[in-house]
C-alpha cells in the first residue's frame, strides 16, 4: 500500500467519503443562503444578521465551515500531490510541496477560526 | 502519403525529432497502421518499434497514432487519417522512451504486479479443479480480455502524474478481475492493499482509458466496482 501521512483521513476511502459528504453540505448551505435572498427581496443588514441570530442557522454555518475546511484540504492536498512532484519540479519538489501544504493549513486554520469568531463571537 | 515519426535515441540524441517519410500506399487497400510502418522501415531500417502477433492479441505495438493511443496492427488507416492528411506516430505518452516508438514499460508492469494478478485461494485444492457456475464465470467477461498493451494507462493524466503510486486503469481492471472471481478468497487482503489515497482514488473518472481501449473494455466501470467494494469493506 502507498503510505501517506499528510492526507486528511490516512485512507483514500475516508478522504473520498469526506469530500463527497462535505460537498453535499456545501451545496445544501448554498441553496439555503440563496433561498434566504429569494425570500427576502428587500434584504438589508438587519434582516441578514437576524437570520444568523438563529441558533440552528449558526450551527448549520459552523458545520458548513468545517465541511469547507475538510473539502479544501483534501482538494489542495490532491492538487499538490498531482502537480508538485519530482516529475514536474525535480529535486526541490518535496520542499515546495510541504511549503504549499503548510500554507494551505495556515489559511484554512485562519479561515476556520475567523469564521467561528464571526458566527459565535459577540 | 506523408508519415511523421518520432525519432529518439537517448544514448546519442540530445532531444527527440519528428522525421517525415513519404510512403507510397496501394490505392485499393485500407492498410493497417502497422503495415504502413513496415513500408517506412523498408525505406529507413533504423526506425524502431515493437510488434509481434499483428492481430491485436499480443499488445506489443501500442503507440500514439495521430494523437490517440491504439494498436497499430488493428487500426485501419481510414479511421485515423483523412484523405490527403498525414500519419503522425509517437510513442505511448508518459513512459520513458528507450528508442523511437519503444517505451520502457517497467513501471506499468510494476503496478500490475502490485495487484497480485493471480488466483489466491486458501482452501484445500479439490481433486480435479475449482468449479465455477456459468453465472460466476460470466462476471469475468469484460475483465479477463485485457492484453496489457498500456494504451489506457498511458492515456491517463493521473498515471502520468503519479505512475509510481496510482495503479492505473489496466492494473485496476485486473485487480477487479480477481476481486470478482468467486474462486479467489483474498478479497479482504486485496481491498486493504488498495485503500490508500493513490492506488484507486486517483482515478477521477474522466474515462480516457475507456476511450482508447483497443479491446473495448471499460476500466472506469471496474474502478467504480472496486470503490463500491471498498465502501462495503471499510464502512
Amino acid at each position: 500500500m502507498v503510505m501517506n501521512v499528510t492526507n486528511l483521513g490516512r485512507s483514500g476511502l475516508s478522504d473520498w467519503i469526506v469530500q463527497r459528504f462535505s460537498a453535499i453540505i456545501l451545496a445544501a448551505y448554498s441553496l439555503c443562503i440563496l433561498a434566504s435572498f429569494v425570500m427576502n427581496p428587500d434584504m438589508d443588514f438587519e434582516t441578514w444578521s437576524s437570520i444568523f441570530d438563529n441558533n440552528a442557522m449558526r450551527l448549520f454555518s459552523l458545520i458548513t465551515l468545517l465541511a469547507l475546511c475538510a473539502h479544501a484540504w483534501i482538494g489542495m492536498w490532491t492538487i499538490s500531490t498531482d502537480y508538485m512532484t519530482s516529475l514536474q519540479l525535480g529535486k526541490s519538489a518535496t520542499f515546495f510541496r510541504i511549503m504549499f501544504q503548510a500554507g494551505c493549513v495556515l489559511l484554512i486554520a485562519v479561515y476556520l477560526l475567523w469564521g467561528i469568531q464571526i458566527f459565535w463571537g459577540n | 502519403m506523408l508519415v511523421s515519426i518520432y525519432r529518439y535515441n537517448p544514448d546519442t540524441d540530445e532531444k527527440p525529432v519528428m522525421q517525415d517519410v513519404e510512403v507510397e500506399l496501394p490505392e485499393d487497400k485500407d492498410l493497417m497502421v502497422l503495415d504502413v510502418l513496415a513500408l517506412v522501415k523498408q525505406q529507413d531500417s533504423s526506425v524502431v518499434y515493437r510488434r509481434s502477433c499483428r492481430e491485436g492479441v499480443c499488445g506489443s505495438d501500442g503507440m500514439n497514432i495521430n494523437g490517440t493511443n491504439g494498436l497499430a496492427c488493428i487500426t485501419p488507416m481510414s479511421t485515423v487519417v483523412k484523405p490527403g492528411g498525414k500519419l503522425v506516430l509517437r510513442p505511448l505518452p508518459g513512459l520513458p522512451v528507450i528508442r523511437d516508438l519503444v517505451v520502457d514499460m517497467s513501471i506499468f508492469y510494476k503496478q500490475y504486479e502490485k495487484i497480485k494478478p493471480y488466483l489466491i485461494n486458501d482452501t484445500a485444492p479439490p481433486a480435479i479443479e475449482r468449479l465455477q457456475s456459468p453465472e460466476d464465470r460470466a462476471k469475468l467477461d469484460g475483465l479477463y480480455e485485457c492484453i496489457l498493451c498500456a494504451c489506457c494507462s498511458t492515456n491517463c493524466p493521473s498515471f502520468w502524474w503519479n505512475p509510481d503510486k496510482f495503479i492505473g486503469p489496466a492494473g485496476l481492471l485486473q485487480a477487479y478481475r480477481f476481486l470478482a472471481d468467486t474462486r479467489d478468497t483474498a478479497d479482504n487482503e486485496r481491498l486493504s492493499e488498495l485503500d490508500d489515497p493513490f492506488s484507486v482514488f486517483r482515478c477521477r473518472g474522466i474515462m480516457n482509458c475507456v476511450a482508447v481501449c483497443p479491446k473495448g473494455l471499460n476500466p472506469t466501470r471496474a474502478i467504480g466496482h472496486i470503490r463500491s467494494m471498498l465502501i462495503e469493506h471499510g464502512t
